[in-house]
Order: structure tokens, then C-alpha cells, then sequence
């Protein structure tokens, strides 16, 4: 399978749009997503109040991540949990897998996690000659399919189920069925096996509680809890950013993140973990290893505009609600993390140069700030991003650039403006038909947004008279 | 009330029935109506597509024009437009001087049904058109200003008009800018999930407050040579047939 790249946008986009599969599969699962999580959201008397109380939380984390940071490590290591720092990606690989080949480890469990789809841990993990299964169904799904996945906390949205039968029956041999119950029966017996044997497990983070030193992971499927509680060694790997100041703010945290990922009022796990067993007789992993991951986080964290995209807790609702995932899906965005709030967040980890397409793909329409849990306005973010693109490519003369700057002249002098309504008359004189410029077939490359819109869409022509010729002949009132 | 007519650009140049039936609801509504023929745009194509030198440009010409005014409120037929002028204190984050400027405009400007309803209390403008409608949420006017029951008021007060509500009325047709022509592929599959809920809804005209967003649906709607008409609310509420 080949991984589409966040440059070719474009393409990965159009291929998506010709996809009816894909797209049954996204209209389904997403709109099935907002309206749960409407529904759930409508069930707590005071949403809004949550949202600010959320956000007011996640502002002070960051103004003081330090800080919370010191507290946090403090409380766990004093309960036997061992901190690992990790600059970027390699770091975090590099360190994991040194912990597991120093245990002579070499079997891994892994739950779901998108810090470690960040770091692609698995290819190095298997580059390191290890075995590795995910085990949340829909990262198995991904994994046997070796695709990534499409959405933050549904990886295999983009599938049907037929898709999926047809795949266990090729990998796992058993007989085609549509019979949900079976396919997840069949993941589980053979997951099962894996985490007997298992040597390692590794997990994500949901969130950090620094006044307890505890980790809290959430989920539905009790994978996470078999990862972090059968093998002997845990480790845990966790974005600096996902820390909670209060033991008390989980309470927020926990009514907010299910309803907005599945429409839940709660998951059917909660794993708080803190620290080691205490006794020899306790049950759990002898080891907890938690490795934090910066990766471009204390440059975002660094930024007054940026730094509020830091608040995302990964609830994944800005993607079911954004009418431009709904059509082309998450692997489009050639990134991890696809949507709105993957287009905000990727170009910032990885640069804009290879990413600069992302911000773009979106209408502005606003939907992802509505629904998201901690109030991020990712519009604005979008903006300042794209402006940070515009600026970035200094004074490269791009057609785009040269066309803004004549409209900016054009539009700051009023008789240029009156000028170029004229102007613009006597030439669409070539395209108009029955009062409007439909599909374009010549002069398109004089005009590429024009034929651009033409595709397919018909277009409302200049008037011969416009409405300040009609205001200064017809409607002003004189004395 | 004094007011100052902001007809945007769009509206001057390929919809201008659209302005002349905002100074006839402006009117009817008691209103003085001026209209300063120094206006050009408002700036938000450069501002949305990052090009924030060229966007102050043209923003400081529509702040130049407008603080002249001595109207009580500058009225624009359009909820995209509207919020951009309550953007442009943010386009000058750091120059304080037409930051202060720029928010003294924008604190006097609204979109014509939120005006018409929250400061002039008028819901009722004796408007009459006979046919069934419904109403499309043009996004920045929805999720900026907040306006939503604003113009559903409006168009259940015009005699002979059906209103009824389509499916996901507040989802975005797929115009947003610069994306249109950027994207048009996906902008036309979100947009064709628009025309899918006007077609169930069996209606004769869409409505909504934004050329540009009428422009997308009703391009689309020309383009598959649909009956629905698309009117801006300024048009139905002139209407008197």
C-alpha cells in the first residue's frame, strides 16, 4: 500500500471523490458520529459551561506546562514509574526500542495510540526485528490491511463491512460472513493468543494527572486495559501537551472526550494507572517506562496564536463535522492526523513546506469550532497558517500572488474599481449566454478560477448596470 | 435611523436587485439609506486566502469610507461580509491605531435580517411572495454573528410564503472563497449534498443572506436546469406580488 503524501493533496483528493465506497462508508460513519454526539451533547444541562471550563484548564496547562510537567513526573516516579524525554520521532523510537531489546523483549502488544502513529513506532519496531499487533479492532483492521489510519479515534472508518470480511477471510483465513459478531469474535481469539505472550506492552496516553502522577487512558474494547496491565513492562507513550493540573479536572475531561468522540456519556474503560504494583503480591507490569514526546510541541507551545492547538484532546469531532473530511475521507490529507484540526496541527509538526495544500482544504464554514470540546477556533488558525504560507514564500512571484496584488490595487482605488467592472464586462461578452457563462471551453487558460468554477457551476455574468449606476440614476433621494 | 449602505462588491457588480431591494427593506423599515460611492470590498478574499498585506490594503480604504459616515449603522446585505468587518481589528493586531479604527467600524456594522430584527425590532415588513421556501445558513453569518432564528422570523412574517426547513440547513454549500475554485471538485460534492436537500424539500426558492453562497447553489441549480430559483432575503422581503 502506498502511503499518499499531504503534497499531492489534490490528486489523493480527487481519487477519494471517485471512491463510491469510500464515500457511502464516510457518509454513514460520520453522520451516524455528529448525530450521536449530538444527542450526547444535548443529555448535559451545562455543555457549554463544560466546553469554557475544559478550555480554561487546557490555557492554564500551557501557560504552565513546566511546571505541571515537574509535578506530574514527581508524583509517578515516587509510585516506580521510569520518564524518558524524546526531542522527536527518532528520539522516541530509538529510546523504545532500546527498553524492549535490554528486557530481551520481542513480542509487543500495542492499544491504540495516534502519538505512536506520529512516530511510525511500528516500522521501527519491526525494522528493530520485533513483532508488533495493534489490538483495537480497527487499528487491527488497518494493520492486516497495512494501510494507516483514516480518522483519530475510528482508524477504519473508511471501510465497509464487506471490505473487512473479505480481508480476514484473506488473512486470517476464516469463511466470508457479514456477521459483525464473528468478524470481532475472530479479532479477539486471535488477539487473545498475542497478549498471553506478549513481552511488552505499549499504549498511548489521554491524559497526564499531575497531582497524582496517574495516566488515564480511555476506551471500549478492554484492550488497553490487557496492553498495559498483562506484560510484564508497560510502556506508555504520551505528547508533553496531554497533562490535566487536578485529579478533580478529570471530571470535565471525562464528559467531554466520549461524548464528543462517539457520542458516549462514558467509555466503557477507564484505565487510571499510577505508577508500579506497590507489593509483591499486587497484580500489573513490573515495569512502567513513560516516554514524552515534544516533536515540534514546544515550538507550537512557543506561539501565541498556535499554542491553543495544543488543547486538543483527540475526540476526532471536528473531522465527523467538516463537510470537506465527509467527501474525501482521512487518508487524503497525506498526514497522521487528517481534518481540520490535522491540517492545523500537521503543517506545525512537520513544516509547511511539504504541507502547505493543508490549510487550504477547508471552506472556513466554522462547523469544526462548534462542535469541538475545548473550544479550539481552528479557522482562525487556519488563517494565520495560511497566511504564515504566503509569507513564507517571501516575494516568489506566483500567478496567485501577482492576482492578489492588482485586486488589492484595484480595490483600494474606486475608479480602478468602476474600471474594471467595465473592463470585465466587455470581455465576459465572449463567454455569456442566455444571461449567464456556462461551462468554459475556450479562453479557460486566461482565467484558470474561472474555469475552475465553470466545471461545474454556471456563472451569474458582470451587469451592464450595476448597483451604484442604479443608486445614482434610480434610488438616491434627492432634496 | 440613519443608516450606510455596505452593498459589497459581489452584489454591486452581479446581483445588484439585491441592493436595490436591501435600500427598499431599509426604507420600508423606516430607515434613511446612504450610500458612499467610495466603497470597494471588504477585503476578505485576500484576508482568507493569507494574503493579509494585500487584505490591510483594501481594508484600510473600507475603514477609510466608512468612519466618515455619521450613520448610525453600517448595513451590509451579508453575513460574510459582516464578519469580516468584525475581523479587521484581528487583521491589525499590532498596529493600535487602526486596530482602534478598524473596531469602531466594525462595532457599527450588521448583516441586514439581524439588523432588521435585533436593533430595528421590525419582523414584519409587508412583504407578499406566494411559493414554498426555505432557507439556507450561509456559514459566517451562522457560526460569526450568531444569526439563525433572525431570518426564519422574517420569512414567516411574508404573506403567501410556505417556509420549510431542509435537511442539515446550517451544513456548508461548499463556496468558501477562494476553496471553490482552489478545490472545485470537492467543493462541488459538498455542494451537491446541498442540492440534494433542496430537491427533498420540494421547494420553489432557497433563501439565504449571502450572493456568494446563492452564486455556488444556484450556479449548480442553473447548471442541472433546476426550477428552484435561489433569492437573497433582501429580494423576498422587497417582494410585494
Amino acid at each position: 500500500m502506498n502511503h499518499l503524501s499531504s503534497e499531492t493533496f489534490d490528486d489523493n483528493a480527487k481519487s477519494a471523490l471517485a471512491d463510491v465506497q469510500l464515500r457511502g462508508a464516510l457518509r454513514n460513519a460520520t453522520s451516524l458520529f455528529g448525530k450521536r454526539r449530538l444527542a450526547a451533547a444535548a443529555g448535559l444541562q451545562n455543555w457549554e459551561e463544560l466546553r469554557s471550563r475544559a478550555r480554561s484548564i487546557k490555557d492554564d496547562v500551557l501557560l504552565h506546562l513546566d511546571q505541571h510537567l515537574e509535578q506530574f513526573v514527581a508524583n509517578a516516579e515516587s509510585r516506580g514509574a521510569h520518564f524518558h524525554w524524546a526531542r522527536d520521532a527518532t528520539e522516541a523510537n530509538q529510546i523504545i526500542c532500546k527498553l524492549i531489546a535490554d528486557r530481551g523483549g520481542k513480542k509487543i502488544v500495542k492499544s491504540k495510540s495516534m502519538t505512536t502513529e506520529e512516530t511510525h513506532l511500528n516500522v521501527a519496531l519491526e525494522a528493530a526485528g520485533m513483532e508488533v499487533v495493534e489490538t483495537d479492532l480497527g487499528e487491527y483492521i488497518i494493520q492486516l490491511a497495512e494501510e494507516t489510519p483514516s480518522h483519530i479515534i475510528v482508524p477504519a472508518i473508511h471501510k465497509t463491512k464487506r471490505q473487512i470480511s473479505e480481508l480476514f477471510t484473506s488473512e486470517l483465513g476464516i469463511p466470508p460472513t457479514d456477521d459483525v459478531d464473528k468478524l470481532t469474535a475472530t479479532a479477539r481469539a486471535t488477539l487473545r493468543d498475542r497478549f498471553a505472550e506478549a513481552d511488552v506492552g505499549i499504549s498511548g496516553v489521554n491524559f497526564g494527572i499531575a497531582d497524582s502522577g496517574t495516566i488515564l487512558i480511555v476506551e471500549n474494547e478492554g484492550n488497553i486495559r490487557l496492553t498495559t496491565s498483562l506484560p510484564r513492562t508497560h510502556i506508555a507513550v504520551m505528547g508533553i501537551e496531554k497533562i490535566l493540573p487536578r485529579f478533580a479536572d478529570v471530571d470535565v475531561f471525562l464528559k467531554l472526550l466520549p461524548r464528543s468522540g462517539t457520542g458516549q456519556s462514558l467509555t466503557t474503560y477507564q484505565s487510571f494507572i499510577t505508577g508500579v504494583k506497590q507489593s509483591e503480591t499486587a497484580e500489573g507490569p513490573d515495569e512502567l517506562h513513560v516516554v514524552m514526546l515534544d516533536n515540534g510541541r514546544s515550538r507550537m507551545l512557543a506561539h501565541p496564536v498556535t499554542r491553543q492547538s495544543l488543547a486538543c484532546i483527540r475526540c476526532g469531532a471536528c473531522l465527523n463535522a467538516c463537510p470537506v473530511y465527509q467527501q474525501i475521507g482521512g487518508h487524503a490529507y497525506g498526514s497522521v492526523y487528517p481534518g481540520p484540526i490535522g491540517a492545523v496541527i500537521t503543517p506545525q509538526l512537520v513544516g509547511l513546506e511539504k504541507t502547505a495544500q493543508l490549510p487550504y482544504a477547508s471552506s472556513l464554514c466554522g462547523a469544526c469550532r462548534e462542535v469541538c470540546p475545548v473550544k479550539i477556533d481552528i479557522p482562525r488558525l487556519l488563517l494565520h497558517l495560511r497566511n504564515e504560507i504566503t509569507e513564507a514564500n517571501g516575494q516568489k512571484r506566483s500567478a496567485e500572488r501577482m492576482a492578489f496584488r492588482l485586486w488589492a490595487t484595484v480595490m483600494s482605488r474606486t475608479w480602478l474599481y468602476k474600471l474594471g467592472a467595465r473592463v470585465g464586462g466587455v470581455f465576459q461578452s465572449l463567454l455569456v449566454r442566455d444571461g449567464k457563462i456556462g461551462r468554459i471551453n475556450k479562453f479557460g487558460w486566461l482565467a484558470p478560477p474561472l474555469l475552475a468554477w465553470t466545471s461545474g457551476r454556471d456563472l451569474r455574468p458582470i451587469e451592464q448596470k450595476t448597483f451604484r449606476d442604479k443608486w445614482h440614476s434610480e434610488l438616491k433621494q434627492r432634496d | 435611523m440613519l443608516v450606510s449602505l455596505f452593498v459589497t462588491c459581489l452584489v454591486d457588480q452581479l446581483w445588484s436587485s439585491v441592493g436595490v431591494s436591501t435600500v427598499e427593506v431599509l426604507r420600508r423599515a423606516g430607515c434613511e439609506v446612504q450610500f458612499d460611492e467610495r466603497q470597494t470590498c471588504c477585503s476578505q478574499p485576500a484576508f482568507n486566502t493569507g494574503y493579509r498585506n494585500e487584505a490591510r490594503q483594501v481594508a484600510r480604504r473600507f475603514i477609510e469610507v466608512f468612519e466618515s459616515s455619521e450613520a448610525q449603522a453600517i448595513v451590509t446585505p451579508s453575513g460574510s461580509c459582516a464578519a469580516m468587518a468584525h475581523h479587521l481589528p484581528e487583521l491589525f493586531d499590532g498596529d493600535e491605531r487602526w486596530e482602534i479604527r478598524a473596531r469602531s467600524v466594525a462595532d457599527k456594522t450588521y448583516e441586514l435580517s439581524s439588523f432588521l430584527v435585533r436593533v430595528l425590532k421590525c419582523e414584519n415588513l409587508g412583504a407578499s411572495w406566494s411559493g414554498r421556501v426555505t432557507w439556507h445558513d450561509a456559514c459566517h453569518g451562522l457560526r460569526d454573528l450568531n444569526i439563525k432564528t433572525e431570518p426564519r422570523r422574517l420569512i414567516s412574517k411574508v404573506k403567501g410564503a410556505e417556509f420549510v426547513e431542509m435537511d442539515n440547513a446550517d451544513s456548508c454549500c461548499g463556496f468558501g472563497g477562494t476553496f471553490s475554485v482552489k478545490y472545485p471538485e470537492i467543493s462541488l460534492a459538498i455542494l451537491d449534498q446541498k442540492i440534494e436537500a433542496i430537491e427533498r424539500a420540494k421547494v420553489d426558492a432557497v433563501i439565504s443572506s449571502d450572493a456568494s453562497c446563492l452564486m455556488q447553489i444556484g450556479g449548480r441549480l442553473s447548471r442541472k436546469g433546476s426550477s428552484v430559483k435561489v433569492m437573497h432575503i433582501a429580494e423576498l422581503l422587497a417582494s410585494q406580488s
